[in-house]
């Protein structure tokens, strides 16, 4: 197995427990782990996000995203997997129809993470008729509220969810979508995060 | 010498059957071990470790929002119940775990009463845990220091 090839994982949550945890798993499945603590850093590691906006995450973000880098290819290609210890099947439902290409019921074991393989092939693939490293990345998001699941790369609290409008429309929408019980569900196209 | 590994080898693995066997540990808790190599072997302590901060963080927390029964504030108590079912799950401490399950109950239908014994007992059952971890931890460094290897144990 060729070095450069391997998967390159963001985990994001809250919690140093549930970080250490999947860091762990991940690395046990010759991935290559990076963990961030919340949403912003995950969106700073991506590239997506200046690393000087305002980490007041009790107030509305008033910083969001370009509507340029929030339609970038590199991050919608990226794979979403949602991670949640609640069994919700509605709840699951919908996390896949918004574009979630897995979710795992946490506590994560580790031959859960041979379901990570066939999406990290697909984007291998699909790198190999597009360009960079950013595609080689899986985004892990964990669950970080009790009642729900988050749905993307980041946002570690739930209270948060609400105001983070730095993320893609799409992804956001998707967010918003786990998160409450009666919004309308947008689709949402091509997006692989572990969340 | 041999012996005394063999010796050691044989009471560590009994105790851990028994720590399975008494519900302290369920099967979580030997994925745990699974993810422990030569390259991490301290994975499982620190992970336990770190659980065991968590549960004396999360109970004092708990533990000031139940303080005042005219201010409880529920909320508070309902995020840390979550967060510790969470993390009781992952490291397979089974009977934290099922405290969790009733403590959530309690916060649910805002039982106060209901909620400082079930803060209680978890105090009680990690406090526990503890103890018999570190004693099977113990063990551990003993087959090592003694030249040993760490048995496998199937618990199926």
């Amino acid at each position: 197995m060729v070095r450069e090839s391997q998967f390159h994982v963001l985990a994001v949550d809250d919690s140093l427990f549930d970080r250490k945890m999947i860091e762990r798993l991940l690395q046990k499945s010759s991935c290559q782990v990076t963990t961030v603590d919340s949403g912003t850093k995950a969106l700073e590691f991506l590239g997506l996000r200046e690393s000087n906006e305002s980490e007041d995450q009790s107030a509305p973000s008033s910083s969001p995203l370009t509507h340029q880098a929030q339609e970038s290819a590199a991050f919608k290609s990226i794979p979403v997997v949602i991670m949640s210890s609640e069994n919700v099947p509605a709840r699951i439902s919908r996390c896949l129809e918004e574009g979630a290409e897995e979710f795992f019921l946490k506590p994560v074991k580790l031959a859960d993470l041979t379901k990570l393989k066939p999406h990290m092939m697909k984007t291998k693939l699909k790198k190999e008729s597009e360009k960079p490293a950013k595609e080689e990345n899986a985004v892990l998001n964990q669950e970080i509220e009790a009642k729900e699941p988050s749905v993307i790369e980041i946002l570690p609290l739930h209270q948060k969810l609400e105001q983070e409008p730095i993320l893609s429309n799409n992804k956001r929408k998707a967010m918003e979508e786990v998160i409450s019980t009666d919004r309308s569900r947008p689709k949402y196209n091509d997006i692989t995060t572990l969340v | 010498m041999n012996n005394v590994v063999a010796q050691l080898q044989r009471q560590f693995h009994d105790y851990l059957v028994s720590l399975y066997q008494q519900g302290f540990l369920d099967n979580q808790f030997s994925e745990l071990r699974k993810l422990q190599d030569d390259g991490t072997p301290d994975f499982v302590a620190e992970v336990v470790s770190l659980f065991f901060e968590d549960c004396s963080k999360l109970i004092n927390t708990m533990s000031r929002s139940l303080e005042r029964p005219e201010n409880v504030d529920f909320k508070q108590v309902d995020s840390g119940v979550h967060q510790l079912k969470g993390s009781s799950s992952s490291v397979g401490a089974r009977r934290v775990k099922n405290v969790c399950i009733s403590f959530k109950e309690c916060c649910d239908v805002q039982n106060r009463e209901g909620c400082i014994r079930c803060l209680q007992q978890v105090d009680y059952e990690y406090k526990m845990l503890k103890t018999k971890l570190q004693d099977l931890f113990n063990l551990e460094q003993q087959i090592l220091q003694a030249g040993g290897t760490i048995p496998q144990v199937d618990i199926n």
